[in-house]
């Protein structure tokens, strides 16, 4: 099929719809307006659900009924609302309920600006609401990500009964590229063994996050943590861009991974050896390609939207190996391709 | 012999661990009476609250999921709008649905969303130890309103069932009681209508249980079921609210 | 790398400049070309200008920001001084001396002057077309893409409203074949 030109707003969009999403649950808030004005038309148009909630604590609430059933929903919003959206989360982390989140970063804190933003990188996947658990974290960094991320999203949120969060930002959501919609619709999926849907012809389920008796709580954080382990061990993602030979690696994911490409093939032009680890999973981290790449004539070189918070872990999957520096800018700011070829020039140095 | 009573199969084995004197024993084995009779237990789905209430799971014997605190609307409009087939309840107290919940609540009715609420309403908040709710009587003394409450510091007790018989979306509200057995008969029948209502599509339905909280009262439960007959209901009168239905 | 174009289309809200930068865009797909385009949005639209960056290639694209524009479609006077600066000696500018007075600019010989809201206005009969007229002339000095390209991109884009697909194509080509 020919590609379309479409936002990556709507190619996420078009990918959730042809995961077969049951219901979409959100509330407005710039820059992912575009989501939900689609949903409402798409959703009730193939006469699935479809509400606009009272607010993002109640959307979060929505995908948690819904996908309590087995269905496949999700919301959208932007990181004030994914604040709001944190105690959904964890619920739904304690609970073991699949569902899709998306979080369109703008600049923060507080209200911050509509700009495209990276900031909330240690909230999406250090934590965010209460407990010991952890969200599975994409970094679409194009609109065709964007459309095969969330399509394989629900796929993955279901195989291990976790939240999934699509860690994108204003600009990507915002932009316009051809997209090929190469995907299939689905319209079968595995039946789920422990999903709310009538007790017919079997004991009554129960899904619930208080475990209030003796050793039972700590019995599911070891379980979940088991899990953890293996979505490390199988999930862990990145895109290595001319690294084999590279002397500064830049680590990057979302928009900036994209800024910092043309930087790198302009570092190239000058003879510089440069290359790139994108993350395209958060969490799990892609530690362990990292750690492959850490030698001690390599440097390091992490760039955001942000004033440093992936960071941190390049520092530890790097562990003293390499020299790791930053680069970012906050509060809408965006580092331009010129600002990181001069890091990379001056890290040659 | 003749069995005359037996456990309807809609409620578990297991023993209540609500507090002597408590209502919540009866309002469960009405909802569950009301299953039973109507047969939709096999695809029931019941929202549990943060409260109280929150063990609902380990007594109903239909499918159930536990909800954030003040969220069961929400939970419930998720579970609704992706199986409409399904009979959705959810039951929550008064802190549950009347104070963080006010949100959810307001707009899961003005929605009009096909499911059934039972709001257990018993004027403090249980499960902390008898905090003031947002039902709190004026003058009632709870652990944060020692003095009583004083509507010039604390406000007036809310009365939600009034409040959402305003919105258009809401069909079926009645305040019913279970301190005596003529006023569980009538709560049976107005739950099991609020339930009916649902199955028949009608919309959303809302029963309002004002019940005794013995303990946290700091009262005997004669004294607690004497409280609520004489003083409790003079603020929230029972009876049918609004409805449309007919 | 043969081809790399960054083109910004700036102007008044309403003036179409985000339709323009799509047209744009979709016609680089309609070449076969590799395209981005952001717009400028939410609070910014309201009020002030309002802007989209279309970047064209025939390599795989980075950033979809343009930040050393090689092309510039300002269509009033707010624009052309915001977007200015950003431009190099090489840059293709085309300003709406319709809307711009051309006098206070006359000292900066890359920026060509057309009067593309009075064509869209008297030879097209419809204001609301500016935004083609001034593709058409854009691309007239780029050349990239090319005009049968942006003829199928404006087919593809009013598919849905087929009776302004000949005002559209109009438009493209009055600005395009401005002297």
């Amino acid at each position: 099929m020919a590609k379309k030109l479409v936002k990556g707003n709507i190619a996420l969009c078009e990918g959730a719809l042809a995961a077969g999403l049951d219901a979409y649950f959100g509330y407005p808030i710039t820059p992912q307006n575009e989501v939900p004005a689609y949903m409402s038309n798409k959703m009730v148009s193939l006469g699935k659900a479809f509400v606009q909630a009272e607010s993002e604590l109640a959307a979060a609430n929505m995908v948690l009924g819904a996908c309590a059933t087995g269905k496949r929903a999700m919301t959208s919003s932007s990181s004030p609302g994914i604040s709001l959206k944190q105690e959904a989360l964890s619920y739904m982390a304690g609970m073991e309920i699949p569902g899709v989140i998306v979080n369109v970063q703008r600049g923060g804190p507080g209200l911050g600006n509509i700009a495209g933003s990276q900031a909330d990188y240690f909230q999406a996947v250090k934590g965010g609401g209460h407990g010991d658990y952890h969200l599975i974290v994409f970094a679409p960094n194009c609109a065709q990500e964007m459309y095969e991320i969330t399509y394989e999203s629900f796929d993955i949120a279901e195989k291990y009964r976790n939240p999934v969060m699509l860690l994108c930002d204003g600009i990507v959501g915002q932009m316009m590229e051809p997209v090929d919609f190469n995907k299939e619709q689905k319209t079968s999926f595995a039946k789920k063994e422990w999903c709310l849907d009538g007790c017919k012809g079997r004991e009554p389920r129960s899904i619930k996050s208080l475990l209030m008796a003796d050793g039972v709580l700590e019995q599911h954080n070891l379980d979940l943590q088991k899990k953890y382990e293996l979505i490390r061990k199988n999930e862990a993602r990145a895109e290595l861009y001319q690294v084999e030979d590279a002397e500064i690696i830049i680590v990057s994911y979302g928009i900036s991974s994209r800024i910092s490409k043309n930087a790198i093939k302009a570092a190239r032009a000058n003879g510089i050896k440069a290359g790139m680890i994108r993350p395209v999973t958060l969490w799990p981290f892609p530690t362990e390609a990292i750690k492959k790449y850490a030698k001690p004539a390599v440097k390091f070189l992490s760039v955001e939207l942000c004033l440093g918070q992936m960071v941190e872990d390049v520092r530890l999957a790097v562990n003293g190996v390499s020299s790791v520096d930053f680069l970012g800018r906050a509060g809408g700011g965006i580092v331009s391709d010129k600002d990181v070829l001069n890091k990379i020039m001056e890290l040659k140095k | 012999m003749n069995k005359i009573l037996s456990k309807p199969e809609s409620l578990k084995d297991n023993p209540l661990s609500y507090c002597p004197g408590c209502g919540h024993g009866i309002i469960h084995r009405l909802i569950a009476e009301a299953v039973d009779e109507l047969g939709i237990r096999e695809k029931t789905i019941a929202v549990a609250p943060v409260g109280c209430a929150v063990f609902a799971y380990d007594y109903f014997n239909f499918d159930t999921t536990e909800a954030p605190h003040g969220r069961p609307p929400a939970v419930a409009t998720g579970i609704k709008r992706t199986n409409p087939d399904k009979i959705v309840f959810t039951y929550q107290g008064d802190g549950d649905l009347a104070a963080i919940g006010t949100a959810e609540t307001i707009h899961c009715a003005n929605r009009g969303e096909n499911i059934t609420v039972i709001f257990v309403n018993n004027a403090n908040y249980g499960m902390t130890g008898g905090q003031m709710a947002p039902t709190t009587l004026i003058g009632q003394v709870t652990e944060t309103t020692p003095f009583g409450r004083d509507p010039l510091r604390e406000g007036y007790p809310v009365k939600v069932s009034e409040l959402l018989a305003n919105l258009e979306g809401t069909k079926y509200i009645e305040r019913v009681t279970v301190f005596d057995a003529p006023h569980v008969i009538q709560a049976k029948k107005a739950i099991k209508k609020a339930f009916q209502n649902q199955v028949e599509g009608n919309g959303y339905s809302f029963i309002e249980v004002i019940s005794h909280c013995p303990v946290d009262w700091g009262k005997t439960p004669l004294e607690a079921v004497k409280w609520v007959e004489e003083v409790f209901l003079k603020t929230f009168p029972l009876g049918v609210i609004k409805d449309t239905t007919k | 790398m043969k081809i790399y174009n960054e083109i910004i289309i700036a102007g008044l809200g309403g003036q179409g400049v985000l339709l323009a930068g799509t047209i744009l865009a979709q016609s680089a797909l309609e070449q076969n070309l590799k395209t981005t385009w952001f717009p400028s949005y939410g609070a910014e639209m309201r009020g002030g200008t309002a802007n989209s960056t279309v970047i064209i290639s025939d390599e795989e694209i980075g950033s979809p920001i343009a930040f050393a524009p090689s092309g510039l479609i300002a269509l009033n006077t707010l624009s052309l001084n915001k977007f200015l600066p950003r431009m190099s000696e090489n840059s293709v500018i085309i300003a709406n001396s319709s809307m711009i007075n051309a006098d206070e600019f006359k000292s900066d010989k890359r920026i060509k002057f057309i009067p593309i809201s009075e064509i869209a206005d008297k030879e097209i009969g419809n204001i609301k077309a500016a935004n083609m007229v001034a593709v058409g002339a854009l691309i007239k000095l780029t050349n990239v893409p090319d005009l049968e390209n942006v003829t199928k991109a404006v087919k593809t884009a009013f598919s849905k409203k087929p009776a302004l697909i000949d005002l559209n194509i109009k438009a493209v080509n009055a600005g395009y074949n401005y002297k």
